[in-house]
């Protein structure tokens, strides 16, 4: 198959074997393994966040591929561009980040920011569930698992005092930190309305099985949003807001002496599924709320930012054509983005496998070219010296085939 | 025998609570058999009564209540005291206010100090796998926590606590549906004031649930013979005019609780009585009070009958003339009315619009106007002849569950039992029932109309969403569904919850959906 690696600067060789292979990186050999008190003694304090966008993210609309020749004619109306008036933030002369993320794009240029990009899971279907299942249990499949690979990767750090419970974010632990170890639990004060989303999914049911309740609930959100002043209008930073705020609390949590070194969170509203939008609209909304979310980390764990990673993971990805309702479908391939002081930032890593026809995987999705469990493993194995085996037989089980990523952390 | 999905949606939703999550098999039970599902639940013996260890008596409850309101006052009187030679605006009356509820509520608390430790033990991690620290410990300014309750709250959360975790397994919920119905007929409000709170609970154990498979006359005399009752609608203080203590008083009588006794408990609106036959029953029962906290007529916070107070004489109620002295006048008047054509014809209407349908089938209504009469009243042979009726089943899922019943079908679902009732509580209260709490004297409405308004639906949906966002991880959604409604679920339905975008949203959208929300 062809490859356009000539997109980006570093390795030019076709040769080279796809997986796993970072492009525009440097010198991912040297990093050798520390052990983490040994790291500890060195006065360094990792951090490790894990961000989980529910909904299955754009990673195309995310991180566009604007010099791959056929993503404008499958994105449409909905694709980036590199100039106008909500320009495309380059990265490099493939790749532009969306707009709505100029905090990351700084981080980016700061060499503290990457992005991995064409990566899925090993779950090949279409059910966000069963995606979240495999994102988050860290099986191979989706198996109903009851605890996730965050919280096994805590099980086999060296048991001590500096790494003591991990951090749940929200009114529940989600399943990637659930199980033996322990975990504490934060919410900020909840905010007690259901989602747009849902109100609107609810509302289509109800015409189809309930016109009654349909007619009802749609009364009832209209007379909500008159009570609340904001007569249909577009809600410029609620769901930014929401992210920002519970990021915030949880990089002050963090930041303390005593506080967590491992943390989950999750933000919900990915499933584009209509009216996505472009550089502007609903997915910019939420893009410039995980930005924002992202800069919050950055302020509120002050001098510990040096030593974190924060990983940004979706179940899967969307459709490479956007649909008749001008959004996308269920996909597979999308990115994973990596932010902190620790990161070796400033690349996009990335086999790109085109977005012809023949390269979509199905004929519908970006083709994955690296396994997302190949850059956890990269991670936990950099920042906090876990072992090869026991991220190939515990944290991620019957991955042995699934290398740890190199070179992440600088 | 085949299985009936849409039956059984039936036999869980219209007759019970709905279907429980877990292990419990209760959908592939009632698919099964539904009719047979939803009369094993008649046929356990005492199946309605709630006894659960810590709950008293009517006048236990009814002593400390009145124990504790005289502690208020004398705190208050003293404080008035001390506070009047002190030189004004030193210290703001509230702060003084707050000081004196403190001590009390100490002294609450040791009258009580079994119920105090458990409600503060009892709040383990909602998610088993994980030592999630409260969210409270973790916040940065976290509010200090509230005061301590008082004895008439705790008892409130004791009672309320009991009724909500016998709803929750229950296993089909039929018997405690009857309660509900039976106990939103003879209402009372607990926001009456402290002994309604107090006694809430005690009069639906004392006075409904001994009954609500037994017979009609016998639930209708302990109802109205219930300090609960008689504090709720005012007849402690009605005084026969004639009586010793009308006349020494100058003070009379009060129709209240006559008035509702014709109106809404038995012969209901256009049952053929007259305003004569108001003042008339009024005068009856006359004298029917509880005993106060001094316990002058016998043990505080039982009813009694004070021959004081009672109006002397005949009475002629209903075109019978009543001339039995004392107590028995009034129970003669209550046994007749009971039986009184009138009332059959209302409760049976009644009856069917809350179980089957908001505009009742008649001819199911004047069948089970003829049980009931036939019976004697026999509550059980009423709910037996409504599961046996054509009708119950064949009718469309088409009524709203209340807010209550939607709940209670959650947790269910979720198999969450609850240790603690204040979300449930506050659930209610925001969806408009709050528990024990009708706005007036004829209790929650009962029509999908009342509950299927536009604040109605939307607050339940914010509220669905945050019961998703609490329970959702450990679940999956579409497992529920097949609990829940199985194949009777509606195309659009599942595939509604298979294409959430997460499972807090399918959850929420299941909960939601016209498959969990009507019945």
């Amino acid at each position: 198959m062809e490859t356009t690696m000539d997109c980006c600067e570093g390795i030019r060789s076709s040769a080279i074997s796809r997986r796993g292979v970072l492009l525009g990186g440097a010198s991912f050999a040297a990093w050798a393994h520390l052990p983490k008190f040994a790291r500890a003694a060195d006065g360094r304090d990792p951090r490790l966040v894990v961000i989980i966008l529910r909904g299955a993210l754009d990673g195309l609309a995310t991180v566009a591929p604007i010099g791959d020749p056929d993503y404008v004619g499958l994105h449409g109306a909905i694709a980036l561009t590199s100039n106008g008036p909500n320009a495309a933030l380059p990265l490099d002369s493939f790749f532009a980040l969306h707009p709505a993320m100029p905090e990351f794009a700084r981080m980016y240029r700061e060499k503290k920011a990457a992005v991995i990009h064409a990566v899925a899971t090993p779950y090949r279907d279409r059910s966000h569930f069963d995606g979240q299942d495999v994102l988050e249990s860290g099986f191979a499949g989706p198996g109903r698992v009851q605890s996730g690979w965050l919280n096994r990767a805590l099980e086999g750090l060296p048991k001590g005092e500096r790494v003591t419970s991990a951090l749940a974010v929200g009114p529940t632990t989600p399943l990637v930190l659930r199980g033996a170890a322990p975990t504490v639990g934060w919410a900020p004060v909840a905010v007690p309305q259901a989602a747009e989303d849902t109100a609107m999914r609810l509302v289509e049911l109800y015409q189809h099985r309930d016109p009654a309740l349909a007619s009802a609930l749609k009364q009832g959100i209209a007379l909500d949003k008159t009570a609340q002043g904001d007569d249909m209008k577009p809600k410029p930073g609620t769901n930014g807001g929401a992210m920002r705020l519970v990021a915030r609390g949880a990089a002050k949590l963090m930041a303390a002496d005593d506080g967590p070194r491992i943390g989950a969170l999750a933000f919900d509203g990915w499933d584009t599924h209509a009216n996505e939008g472009g550089p502007v609209g609903r997915l910019a909304q939420l893009l410039g709320g995980l930005d924002g979310a992202l800069a919050e980390f950055e302020t509120g764990l002050g001098p510990r930012w040096r030593d974190t990673v924060i990983i940004v993971a979706t179940e899967f990805g969307r459709t490479a054509r956007i649909n008749g309702t001008q959004g996308t479908d269920h996909g597979t391939g999308t990115l994973a983005l990596l932010a902190g002081g620790a990161v070796k930032g400033g690349r996009v890593i990335a086999d790109w496998p085109g977005l012809k026809p023949a390269n979509l995987y199905q004929g519908r999705d970006l083709a994955p070219t690296a396994d997302l469990r190949a850059v956890m493993k990269g991670v936990l194995k950099d920042q906090f010296g876990l072992a090869d085996k026991v991220l190939a037989e515990n944290v991620f089980p019957d991955s042995s085939a699934v290398k740890p990523m190199q070179g992440l952390i600088g | 025998m085949a299985r009936d999905s849409q039956a059984a949606l039936v036999a869980l939703n219209r007759f019970g609570f709905g279907a429980r999550g877990g292990a419990s098999g209760d959908f592939l039970n009632a698919a099964s058999d539904p009719r047979g599902f939803v009369k094993a639940d008649l046929a356990r013996s005492n199946g309605a009564l709630l006894e659960v260890p810590g709950l008293q008596s009517t006048p236990a409850l009814g002593k400390a209540v009145f124990d504790y309101q005289f502690g208020v006052q004398q705190a208050r009187e003293a404080a008035a005291k001390s506070a009047a030679p002190a030189t004004e605006g030193q210290s703001p009356p509230d702060a003084k206010a707050q000081r004196r509820n403190l001590s009390l509520n100490s002294i609450a608390m040791d009258m009580a100090p079994k119920e105090q430790s458990r409600e503060q033990a009892a709040k383990p991690p909602e998610n088993p796998n994980a030592t999630m620290a409260p969210a409270e410990t973790m916040r940065p300014n976290a509010p200090r926590p509230p005061a301590p309750l008082n004895i008439i709250q705790k008892t409130f959360r004791a009672e309320a606590l009991a009724r909500l975790q016998r709803a929750i397994i229950a296993d089909c919920g039929f018997v405690e549906r009857l309660v509900v119905f039976w106990s939103n007929h003879f209402c009372i409000s607990a926001s009456k004031g402290g002994p309604a709170r107090m006694w809430a609970g005690s009069f639906e154990r004392e006075a409904i649930r001994p009954y609500v498979l037994g017979r009609f006359a016998d639930m209708l005399k302990a109802v109205e013979q219930h300090p609960a009752m008689l504090f709720f609608l005012d007849n402690q203080q009605s005084l026969g005019p004639d009586s010793r203590a009308g006349r020494n008083r100058n003070r009379g009588l009060n129709e209240n609780l006559a008035r509702e006794i014709l109106e809404l408990h038995t012969l209901g609106v256009g049952g053929g009585y007259s305003q004569e036959d108001v003042t008339a029953l009024a005068n009856v029962i006359t004298g029917w009070t509880y005993a106060g906290r001094l316990g002058q007529l016998g043990p505080p916070g039982s009813f009694v009958f004070n021959a004081n107070a009672h109006q002397p004489g005949a009475q002629r109620v209903m075109g019978k003339i009543y001339d039995a002295p004392g107590v028995t006048q009034g129970e003669a008047v209550l046994s007749d009315i009971a039986r009184h054509p009138s009332t059959a014809k209302f409760i049976a209407g009644k009856f069917v619009r809350h179980f089957v349908a908001d505009d009742p089938p008649p001819a199911l209504v004047a069948r089970l106007t003829d049980v009931f009469t036939r019976t004697d009243g026999d509550l059980k042979a009423l709910a037996m002849a409504l599961v046996d009726s054509d009708e119950a089943w064949a009718a469309p899922l088409a009524k709203m569950r209340s807010p209550y019943e939607f709940l209670i079908a959650a947790g269910r679902l979720l198999a969450q039992i609850p240790n603690d009732p204040a979300r449930y509580l506050g659930g209610l209260n925001t969806l408009g029932q709050p528990l024990w709490s009708p706005a007036g004297p004829n209790g929650f409405p009962d029509t999908s109309a009342a509950w299927a308004s536009p604040e109605g639906v939307k607050l339940r949906l914010d509220i669905s969403a945050q019961i998703a966002s609490r329970l959702a991880d450990g679940v999956d959604p579409r497992d529920l569904l097949e609990l829940a409604a199985a194949d009777a679920a509606s195309a659009e339905t599942r595939r509604t919850i298979e294409r959430a975008e997460s499972r807090q949203q399918a959850l929420a959208l299941l909960l939601m959906s016209p498959e969990f929300q009507r019945r």
